[in-house]
């Protein structure tokens, strides 16, 4: 008999199939605190793909042609697809999808707080897509590996789409540097804009940030917040400096003996006001969400009344 | 304020003919016919499908993972089910 078996707890069993890379699937024994930080993680992401939306949605009507209208149509409609599949799998932990969306609409629950800041110019659909999905991208790619089994499979779908996210941005970008001089100096005024924020998106420094140690443990985090950040610094500089466009970062500076770029400082006031509900856009984007799903309830009652109805009308043919 | 959610619905897809339906997902719709209308535009916008499964998750039974063992152990121990385990001399080809 495995005699090693039987002394071990069910968390220590538990962490064991962790460090074996066993992937734990919805009806598998596991730690309340590990049940709780992936209700929160998935539901705070799903989120963030929904309240992300409505920035770009802001640029359909009015996007400069045909082709990046249906561009960005198709890449909106992406981001609510990303938004399903994990609110679906949030779901399997045994929260209900009304419970996630109160909890949004109420601001108990967070959303990443790059979406409150406002899309001004056309170029701000470029660096949305470059940056942000780009940013994006580096906090998912990890992910697909993540310990949680539903989550892992729907991160490997987000990723497969997202990709094309971030070369549209990019060609945004390109198309406007190319241009005249005055769309080059709209594609840097949004970069000036958006390249603080997109850093803030990797999350507090790790010395602030209490819960990363856990989860690295538990595998649900794979890299640590300043790891994501220096690495979206060293792939996104000589992305701008192919652009024609610089960082706004006096401190930005290639070393080579680290082979990475130093960069300043982030301004961590800025990221906690707007986590607290203090940045530019917070009220407004809660205010469109809760509108539209209040105004949608009539199609949501209604539905369910249809398939009632044609559901007693089959049991009478039947 | 809607007091029922729609119910919840696994999808299953048909990547081409000629392959099995793959589980792929879930979502929420009032039947099954905006469960398969919402399966298509959620999980084929890239040619993913040919056809397309719904099933209303609660007619669903899973095996109980704390009886894997018990379950699944059985399989383990027997190794002549498989064609390894059988020596065939060299001298006999198409075997
Ligand atoms: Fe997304
Ligand atoms: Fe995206």
């Amino acid at each position: 008999m495995e005699t090693s078996e039987q002394v071990l707890s069910p968390e220590e069993q538990f962490q064991a199939r962790i460090d074996a890379d066993i992937r734990i699937e919805p009806k598998d024994w596991m730690p309340d605190a590990y049940r709780k930080t992936l209700i929160r993680q998935i539901s705070q992401h799903a989120h963030s793909e929904l309240v992300g939306m409505l920035p770009e949605g802001n640029w359909i009507t009015r996007a400069p042609s045909l082709k990046r209208k249906s561009i960005l149509l198709a890449k909106v409609q992406d981001e609510a697809g990303h938004g399903l599949y994990l609110y679906s799998a949030a779901e399997t932990l045994g929260t209900t999808r009304d419970q996630m969306l109160a909890d949004l609409h109420s601001g108990k629950a967070k959303y990443s707080s790059i979406f409150n800041y406002p899309t001004l110019s056309w170029a701000d659909m470029g660096c949305v897509g470059w940056l942000v999905d780009g940013a994006a991208i580096l906090n998912q790619v990890p992910l697909c590996r993540t310990s949680y089994g539903p989550y892992a499979r729907a991160m490997v779908r987000v990723c497969k789409e997202e990709s094309f996210h971030q070369r549209q941005g990019f060609e945004i970008m390109q198309t406007l540097c190319e241009g005249a001089p005055e769309q080059k100096a709209m594609a840097q005024e949004a970069l000036n804009r958006w390249w603080w924020p997109t850093l803030m998106m990797f999350g507090p420094k790790d010395a602030d940030s209490p819960n990363t140690e856990q989860s690295m443990k538990w595998r649900i985090k794979r890299f640590t917040n300043d790891e994501l950040r220096q690495k979206f610094v060293d792939m996104m500089v000589p992305q701008a400096e192919f652009l024609g466009l610089t960082v706004p970062d006096e401190k930005v500076k290639w070393n080579e003996e680290r082979q990475a770029y130093d960069f300043g400082e982030v301004n961590w006031d800025e990221f906690w006001a707007v986590v607290k509900g203090n940045g530019l856009c917070n009220h407004e984007r809660l205010q469109a969400r809760v509108s539209a799903h209040d105004e949608g309830a009539w199609v949501r009652e209604a539905a369910l009344a249809h398939a009632a109805k044609r559901a007693a009308k089959e049991a009478v043919a039947a | 304020m809607t007091q029922q959610e729609w119910p919840l619905w696994e999808v299953f897809i048909r990547s081409k003919q000629g392959l099995d339906h793959k589980h792929v997902g879930s979502l929420h719709a009032a039947d099954a016919a905006m469960a398969v209308q919402n399966a298509r535009d959620v999980y084929t916008r890239r040619l993913e499908g040919v056809s397309i499964w719904v099933v209303e998750s609660k007619h669903i039974h899973a095996s109980n993972p704390d009886d894997a063992e018990a379950f699944f152990d059985p399989a383990a121990d027997k190794v002549y089910r498989h064609p390894t385990f059988y020596e065939v001399p060299d001298s006999i080809k198409h075997m």
